[in-house]
């Protein structure tokens, strides 16, 4: 009943004298999704860029229609119709939609001039195929992240590939444009095709894929039939143990206001009134285009606002970051390699850069020494894993570069910490190792804002949820009325109501 | 062991070792004491323009007005030294004088919102203005006074057996290898040139980081001014045409990267000293002036292609 599309076998990869991968073995089968899961560095993308000749195996073989393929390049793999989405975009912004749809496969006459009217209107069924309503000569640098996410799999669909890798797709995608690739997914099965879905998040796994593959460690736990299993089995694989509780969120006696927001507007946001308590984690959540990210980046001083901050009850003017730090006020960007951290500086570099203050003499020197007792504190604390200090992040993994990020700003010992889409891109066990310290924060009376696209996450840690549709509040929720559907109803801006609390 | 593996993996550092070498073996004249002091004299004026060039280029900017403001500030100390003035206060107005266009360009750069190109090029055309207006065209001469002979002291004198210009440039040296490594603003001038953005989200004004950088390589440039309108006695109004150029050579040869966010002061010595090594070695043979610049712009493509080379084989 399953037939198999790529079979690889026995696939070791050997870098520098490390096993990556060890006698690992894969299938992926005609018309059907399998999910690729385990935490970073288990060797899912080391596998897959084996499978597309970015990296050469060290040992095994790989059966693409039961017969043996070796590729060694990229454009050998797509000619042989393999397709890969990228977790990173690899779009050019500078060039239309059209024209990253089909970059270096532009349609041309015989006189070796593109066809743009074709181009273009093969690129408009593409994205109407993703629902995804764009003119396509619009410059990618106009789109939204998530917009541009799905101009990459556009791109993907377009080869007409046998078998697409999708990985981490739906990272910045909204609930309904997750819902909307599910659709094309169902299409692409119906086909004939294979995917290959790579994701953190389990449930859209038990949505939408028909098997899974468990990597630990770059070994093969285990494959399964998804209605065979369920999530709590899938992350004991992953992570080798079990999980007690995914969210571990807990209880404290929730204090006086801190901070208040009333009234405040910009381009991105209107009319944003709210406060926030001692020891209270509240909960943003939103679609894409709900202005969520905006809203904090204008209460770090990155936009300038009208309205009222209030602070311990003193009114604050914040103008820049630096503004929003010394009133004790951080924030952890959502997008890490933007704006988050410094990957071509140290962790210690890191760590300190919005802190630096702490550690320079009277005589304006840094004291390293007090630089490297900080990191490693951290790194103790916060169990990052790095070889060191002075290891540049750009070679930690995903989880662990957020770590820092947090680390970063936790060492300007903040009063209210933002976090926005804490766990992005970050495997099962960091993800746990994340909620363990907002619930430390918590208990050490910090307020902390978790804006997040996971709603099972919201709803698994905070204590108060606030809804935001197109730049303004649609509403509130406290913890224990809290219901994915509700927040959702708010989200879409059915039911718009304002009462606080 | 670890230290000559460490030793053979700095590109620049070998170039310059290899240079050397064939120098001496082709004329050992170059070996002489004499012919070195002469050397570290010649490059001392590079090497203190080029230290405020590597802050540019290290915050991602670039810095082309370093040779004008050398020639405007040069011929502002001449005029008044010429007129009597105190060396001292002389020294300090240059320097400030080069600071407050450093400023400038910094301002044009951040308020301005500025490419950094565009900014220090419309810079070098008009201090190249004002000077030939300043001067009239003709060079000033720092003239026979009191106070001509002790600024003259600056760019001719001796220290025991080494030349004051090389005492500076390794003063120079000094100050900026600690601002780099051991100061905030040293730690900012990187973050800056590695991820403006996230330097900004760290709670850092990069304004006023580029304002701090703008107006260092403004100062070293006056310096490089002071030193050689000391040294020739006169201020021409040509003087520094160019010198932007070997300036950026020298950090780009010390492997400090033209994107920024990567550089060491250590690099940008050894790149002042391989230019430095170069023009001696071809003046010792001979070479008409016409080849010089040929042989030169070919050493530089060479070493900074064997540099790339080896960081993409990584």
């Amino acid at each position: 009943m399953k037939d198999i599309a790529v079979s690889m076998k026995h696939i070791t990869k050997n870098f520098s004298g490390i096993n990556v991968l060890k006698d690992v073995s894969f299938n992926i089968y005609k018309g059907r999704v399998m999910a690729l899961v385990g935490e970073n560095g288990a060797g899912k993308s080391t596998l897959m860029k084996i499978l597309t000749g970015v990296y050469l195996k060290t040992d095994g073989e790989i059966y693409l229609d039961g017969s043996e393929v070796s590729f060694n390049d990229t454009h050998s793999s797509q000619e042989a119709g393999i397709a890969i989405i990228h977790q990173e975009l690899n779009l050019v912004k500078d060039l239309s939609i059209g024209e990253n749809i089909f970059l270096g496969r532009e349609p041309v006459s015989g006189r070796g001039r593109i066809m743009w009217k074709r181009l273009y209107e093969n690129s408009e069924y593409w994205l109407k195929k993703l629902g995804l309503n764009e003119n396509p000569r619009e410059l990618v640098r106009n789109l939204s992240v998530g917009k541009q996410q799905l101009v990459e799999i556009a791109k993907a669909l377009s080869i007409d590939a046998k078998v697409i890798i999708m990985d981490e797709p739906t990272g910045a995608l909204t609930p309904a444009e997750t819902q909307k690739l599910f659709n094309v997914i169902n299409d692409l099965k119906r086909e004939g095709k294979s995917i290959v879905y790579i994701s953190h998040r389990l449930q859209e796994i038990f949505e939408i894929c028909d098997d899974v593959t468990v990597l630990r460690d770059g070994e093969l736990i285990g494959e399964k039939s998804v209605s065979e299993t369920d999530e709590d089995k899938v992350i004991e694989m992953m992570v080798g143990r079990k999980l007690s509780e995914q969210y571990p969120r807990i209880e404290t006696a929730i204090g006086q206001d801190v901070f208040r927001v009333e009234s405040l507007s910009n381009e991105f946001v209107k009319d944003i009134s709210f406060s926030l308590r001692q020891s209270e984690t509240l909960g943003v959540a939103g679609l894409m285009g709900s202005s969520r990210t905006e809203l904090m980046r204008t209460l770090y001083g990155i936009y300038p606002y009208k309205g009222d901050i209030f602070l311990n009850g003193t009114k604050i003017k914040i103008l820049s970051p630096m503004d929003a730090l010394n009133f004790g006020i951080a924030y952890v960007s959502e997008d890490r390699k933007t704006n988050g951290i410094i990957t071509d500086m140290s962790v210690r570099d890191n760590i300190t850069m919005s802190s630096l203050k702490k550690f320079t003499s009277a005589l304006g020197l840094i004291n390293k020494n007090k630089e490297q007792a900080s990191a490693n504190n951290y790194i103790e604390t916060m169990s990052i894993k790095t070889a060191g200090t002075y290891q540049l992040l750009k070679y930690l993994s995903g989880g662990n570069q957020q770590k820092v990020s947090i680390a970063k700003n936790l060492n300007t010992s903040p009063k209210i910490l933002i976090l926005d889409e804490p766990t992005r891109g970050v495997d099962v066990g960091a993800r746990k190792d994340i909620y363990d310290l907002i619930n430390k924060f918590k208990k050490e009376g910090m307020c902390i804002i978790v804006v997040s696209s996971d709603i099972p996450e919201v709803l698994g840690i905070c204590d108060r949820i606030m809804v935001m549709h197109e730049g303004k509040i649609s509403g509130f929720l406290q913890q224990k009325d809290a219901t994915q559907e509700a927040i959702m109803t708010l989200a879409v801006g059915k039911d718009v109501y304002n009462d606080d609390h | 062991m670890t230290t000559i593996k460490k030793l053979l993996k700095n590109k620049p550092l070998i170039v310059l070792l290899a240079a050397s070498v064939v120098v001496a073996i082709i004329n050992p004249r170059f070996l002489t004491w004499g012919n070195i002091l002469t050397v570290l004299r010649q490059t001392s004026i590079n090497a203190v323009i080029a230290t405020g060039m590597t802050f540019a280029i290290l915050i991602g900017g670039i810095d082309l007005s370093v040779g004008s403001v050398l020639g405007f500030c040069g011929a502002i100390a001449a005029a008044m030294i010429s007129s009597g003035i105190n060396v001292f206060v002389v020294v300090i107005t240059a320097l400030m004088l080069g600071t407050f266009i450093g400023f400038l360009n910094g301002t044009l750069i951040t308020a301005g919102r500025l490419q950094p190109f565009i900014a220090t090029l419309g810079t070098v055309t008009l201090l190249r203005g004002l000077i030939l207006v300043f001067t009239k065209g003709r060079p000033i001469s720092t003239g026979s006074t009191g106070a001509s002979e002790a600024f003259g002291k600056i760019g001719t004198g001796f220290i025991g057996p080494i030349p004051i210009p090389v005492y500076i440039m390794i003063v120079v040296f000094i100050l900026a290898y600690y601002i780099l490594n051991h100061t905030r603003i040293g730690r900012y001038i990187y973050a800056t040139g590695s991820n403006e953005e996230a330097t900004i989200y760290s709670g850092i004004k990069t304004s006023r980081v580029k304002l701090f950088v703008y107006s260092v390589s403004g100062m070293t440039a006056a310096l490089a001014g002071i030193l050689i309108t000391a040294r020739l006695g006169s201020a021409q109004p040509t003087a520094g045409a160019g010198y932007e150029l070997d300036a950026i050579a020298a950090v780009v040869l010390g492997g400090t990267s033209m994107a920024g966010g990567v550089g060491t002061i250590a690099g940008t010595a050894i790149g002042a000293l391989i230019i430095g090594i170069l023009n001696n070695a071809l003046n010792l043979m001979k070479v008409p002036s016409y080849y010089q610049d040929v042989a030169k712009g070919i050493v530089i493509l060479a070493a900074v292609l064997l540099d790339r080379k080896q960081k993409l084989s990584r």
